[in-house]
């Protein structure tokens, strides 16, 4: 087999080279978001799993949850959720081949950050006003 | 007899790069109704009982989208942490990560669908 890593081949620029923008720290979000859940999932099979063993073990999963600590890790899982979902979407139009005009990147961007968290709020403030506590 | 020709062979891509795209919009499209589904179900059980909690997923059509739910979004995120692997980790690590990416999403499929089929099945 052959060796590809012999030679010290030049790198593409990293991140830190580059001036910000919105569009390219939505890019970072989409990534960063998407690790973030990638390894919060693993509470959500831990909870269903410890249901799956005993109602004490399930209780004390749910008081995790319960806690404001607990609240909090979920109130930012589902803000990551969202977004990455939202910026799913936005990928979902491009690969069509729409939306490519850069006034159009911009406001997709805009739109993508501002109802990720208008959704998240919604969406607490519903279960707030369905449960009539936290 | 070496030929720059024998250099060449076996590098390159490795062809599954159409089926590793494709796959993750069809998880990803697979996800938006999944994924809401499964955050109005956490939502909904918040403080409930383990048998609250059984008594929902006794519904086979709970049970149903829950499964479904868990290996669209476990299949996604493995083919998305792949790609993040494949662009930062350099040297022998990268298939240390490639490895373990298989390995965590798979285990946790396996134990998110043992945990349903309990619910679902048990007493």
């Amino acid at each position: 087999m052959a060796e590809t890593h012999t030679d010290k081949r030049p790198l593409s620029p990293h991140l830190q080279i580059y001036r910000p923008m919105l569009t390219m720290m939505m890019s970072n979000m989409h990534r960063i978001t998407g690790s973030a859940l990638y390894f919060g999932i693993i509470l959500l099979v831990w909870w269903l799993t410890a249901a799956a063993i005993s109602a004490d073990y399930f209780a004390i999963m749910q008081a995790f949850f319960g806690h404001w600590f607990g609240k909090l890790v979920l109130f930012g899982f589902t803000w990551a959720l969202l977004h990455h979902m939202l910026g799913g979407l936005r990928h979902l139009l491009w690969d069509t081949g729409h939306g490519f005009k850069l006034s159009t990147i911009e406001w997709l961007a805009r739109l993508n950050l501002a109802s990720s968290i208008i959704l998240t709020l919604v969406l607490w403030l519903g279960v707030y006003w369905v449960r009539g506590t936290l | 007899m070496r030929t720059p020709l024998g250099m060449a062979r076996g590098l390159g891509s490795a062809k599954t790069g159409t089926e590793h795209w494709w796959l993750q919009r069809v998880t990803a499209i697979a996800n938006i109704p999944l994924v809401i589904f499964l955050i109005v179900f956490i939502l909904w059980h918040l403080g409930a009982n383990r048998a609250a909690l059984m008594a929902s997923v006794k519904h086979p059509l709970i049970a149903i989208a829950l499964a479904m739910s868990f290996l669209s979004i476990l299949w996604h995120m493995r083919l998305g942490m792949q790609v993040i692997i494949e662009d930062y980790v350099h040297g022998r690590w990268r298939i240390v990560c490639l490895l373990g990416n298989v390995f965590f999403t798979i285990a946790l499929g396996i134990a998110a669908l043992y945990a349903i089929l309990s619910l679902s099945f048990g007493a």
